[in-house]
């Protein structure tokens, strides 16, 4: 299919077809991190801006291993949040950055339609990098492509997304885009976690882990933070492990043959047993290296790669 | 000075009155209306195809002067009215400082004679400083012209506090509006709570919020034994209850915004902060049970709750961006949807944005009436237009109806006699 799209916001607005084109082309994508010489011209002479509000190292280098693998120039931006200071608004920020030249940029940040917003106001492409709790496109499309790496087809399968889907932009993505592809989702939290009405988002909604991972194909674990400055209550850090931590004992219980994804980085202990982040059923490993062909894809995608010859 | 408008489709809600004719208006008031007037004028309208209708008279808007002339000030507030149709306001207590004092309102009487170009009525805040702690003194206010005490874009928590102010309001006869909203439990919401808030990552505001406060106002007013009107109704359970109050005699009244009706939570999703407001757009449930509660006379008024806002607080995140949509230049083509939809004939359409407002108010206005004042607007209810930010008047261009296509456009404003608006020549001058 071609590609229309200037940005990519999130999973919500995508098509079936859209999610699909950006898998396979992230396929394609795969091989050329397996090569002597990692690289192809794709991007040759674009210029990607990492605009980074929220610090994430992981997500950063990944981006930018991508934009480099397609041979475009990289520069990092990262700005301070303080609430003290007071900088420039993010249109304003935005608008220099273009006036940099730059093609695309990758932005995080820690406002739910941040990306949204910018991406109105400026002609380069702009790439959500994950923004408050509302998307994390770029996480789900690895998480999708590394479930269909390991069972052939996201159509039919039942996953399990576990954790503070309150406030995660990766459940939300997660659910857009597995609900597209045709899976069954499960979301998995205390109450107090689960966000009002997320069932009519497409999923089922369940407090019971061992109810809820009992019969699926996967288990997405979400990073759980327990010094959020909220108002809403949260559970304490070991009834959390023991209800719902992800454990070798509960994984066996539901069935066992469990593929096991975190988005990163793993709270061992919290969310997670060591042995399963280390074991058989994680692909933990696996979604990092398959982060930086799907974002090869998105960057490609977007900043018009298709008329460059891989 | 004796003017003439001949051949309208005339509109008078005070005595029902809704046949073509024309009128005569002499010395600033309405003179007669009747067929065939043919008498030498010093000023004749042809308005054959025109609607001609009291003035709206918008009981909920953001002046913002004194203290935030950078969105909007009397001057500009009022001409983007005479635009819109309105003809008279009431101007909200929330500027800085706030209207809650004797010296306060003397300033914004003054400003208003200076250089409002249309009838200013000035609300009061019910607590000083509109913090909700320590009443202002309110039974000084009717002397002083004062026709309503507010502490909109806040409620009064405090409930013994609030039934105090109903108490004191009651004795002087001066009608309390009530933003209702309980920030315990609205706390740091951005949009309507529930699906919407969930998609879009964001805090959500619940109807409770709201409808507790409904609640517990109007239950309040009813020990004190004084008037009450709620501000901005968004939801179902907030006319439920009015609906409710009003069958059991309380002497509440309602108003709700054309967004409310205009617009379902869906438009918000895309994170346009032109749509963000407080109480935020609901689902289309509310929107279909506000539409019935303004047919069924539930909800007695329309007012704009036109809240100017600069670039600089709206073009930011989402969450950061201010609350309020500016509304005085879309209102009455919001509501003359309601009467292309069938919901709503004109008379009471004239009745929910003048003739209503005005009696509950208690102001002279919103009548044609011969001996009352001749504010009086000609409307072409079938052209269409559509609204894009070069063609507001006022000084913040925060609609939510950007990119509408709305019908019926003002033609004249007439305010005590005199053309205060003539569509086309705006801006020319
Ligand atoms: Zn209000
Ligand atoms: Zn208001």
């Amino acid at each position: 299919m071609n590609w229309k799209r200037k940005d990519l916001l999130g999973l919500e607005e995508l098509s079936r077809e859209e999610i699909v084109a950006i898998l396979d082309t992230a396929a394609s994508f795969k091989e050329v991190s397996t090569r002597e010489i990692k690289k192809v011209p794709a991007l040759r002479g674009k210029t990607v801006v990492n605009l980074f509000y929220e610090p994430s190292t992981r997500t950063r280098v990944s981006f930018e291993v991508a934009a480099k693998r397609l041979s475009a120039d990289v520069i990092n931006v990262a700005i301070e949040t303080s609430s003290v200071r007071k900088g420039e608004t993010l249109i304003d920020t935005g608008r220099n950055i273009e006036a940099l030249k730059a093609d695309v940029i990758v932005m995080r940040h820690s406002s739910s339609g941040a990306a949204a917003i910018l991406a109105k106001k400026v002609n380069a492409n702009v790439v959500n990098a994950g923004d408050g709790w509302h998307e994390h496109p770029t996480q789900a499309l690895l998480d999708m492509f590394t479930l269909k790496e390991k069972t052939g087809e996201i159509k039919g399968l039942k996953v399990c997304i576990i954790g503070d889907i309150a406030h995660s932009r990766v459940a939300r993505s997660n659910i857009w885009g597995l609900t597209k592809l045709g899976a069954e989702v499960i979301v998995c939290a205390p109450r107090m976690l689960i966000p009002p009405e997320i069932e009519k988002m497409g999923v089922k909604v369940s407090s019971n882990a061992d109810k809820a991972i009992r019969g699926v194909d996967a288990v997405n674990v979400l990073r759980m933070q327990f010094e959020r400055d909220e108002k809403t209550a949260f559970p304490q850090r070991l009834e959390y492990y023991k209800n719902f931590g992800i454990t070798k004992e509960r994984l066996h219980k539901a069935g066992g043959n469990i593929i096991v994804m975190h988005p990163g980085p793993i709270n061992r202990g919290v969310e997670i047993s060591s042995e399963v982040a280390d074991g058989p059923n994680s692909v933990i490993l696996e979604q990092v290296t398959n982060g930086i062909a799907v974002r090869m894809a998105v960057l490609f995608l977007v900043a018009g790669g298709e008329k460059n010859r891989t | 000075m004796r003017f003439l408008i001949k051949n309208s489709r005339i509109i008078d809600p005070s005595r029902n009155f809704d046949e073509p004719g024309d009128i005569l208006i002499e010395d600033g008031k309405v003179k007669d209306i009747g067929k065939n007037i043919n008498l030498e004028a010093d000023k004749i309208i042809e308005a054959s195809g025109k609607i001609a209708m009291p003035g709206l008279v918008d009981m909920h808007v953001h002046l913002r002067e004194p203290g935030r002339e950078d969105k909007e000030t009397v001057e500009s507030g009022t001409r983007a009215a005479a635009k819109g149709g309105v003809t008279s306001v009431l101007a909200m207590p929330n500027t800085e400082p706030a209207i809650d004092c004797a010296d306060s309102i003397e300033r914004i009487k003054r400003i208003s004679e200076e250089r409002a170009k249309i009838n200013v009525f000035i609300a009061a805040a019910i607590t000083k400083g509109r913090a909700g702690r320590e009443l202002t003194d309110i039974k000084k206010f009717k002397n002083l012209g004062v026709v309503a005490v507010t502490d909109d874009g806040s409620s009064v928590d405090d409930a013994s506090l609030m039934l105090q102010a109903f108490s004191a309001a009651g004795k002087e006869r001066i009608l309390v509006i009530c933003h209702c909203e309980d920030r315990k439990l609205s706390a740091a919401g951005q949009v309507n709570k529930g699906l919407t808030s969930t998609r879009m990552g964001l805090r959500g505001i619940c109807r409770e919020s709201e409808y507790s406060r409904v609640k517990r106002d109007i239950e309040l007013s009813a020990k004190a034994g004084s008037r009450v009107h709620i501000a901005h109704v968004s939801c179902r359970e907030s006319i439920e209850i009015i609906a409710k109050a009003k069958k059991k005699g309380i002497n509440v009244t309602a108003e709700t915004a054309p967004h409310y009706f205009s617009f379902n939570e869906n438009e918000v999703t895309g994170f346009d902060t032109n749509k963000k407001m407080n109480p935020p757009l609901r689902s289309q449930d509310d929107v279909l049970s506000l539409k019935q509660a303004l047919a069924e006379g539930v909800i007695d008024v329309v007012a704009s709750d036109h809240a100017p806002h600069t670039e600089n607080e709206k073009d930011v995140e989402f969450d950061k961006a201010a609350f309020g949509v500016t509304g005085l230049e879309t209102e009455l083509s919001a509501c003359i949807e309601l009467v292309e939809e069938g919901r709503l004939d004109w008379l009471k359409l004239s009745r929910l944005i003048a003739y209503n407002p005005a009696s509950i108010l208690g102001i002279n206005k919103g009548s044609l009436r011969p001996g009352s004042d001749a504010d009086i607007i000609l409307v072409d209810a079938d052209k269409k237009w559509q609204v894009a930010r070069g063609n507001f008047v006022s000084k913040s261009k925060n609609s939510c109806f950007i990119g509408s296509t709305l019908k019926g456009v003002v033609e004249y404003t007439i305010l005590d006699g005199r053309i205060i608006y003539e569509a086309g020549l705006q801006g020319k001058k």
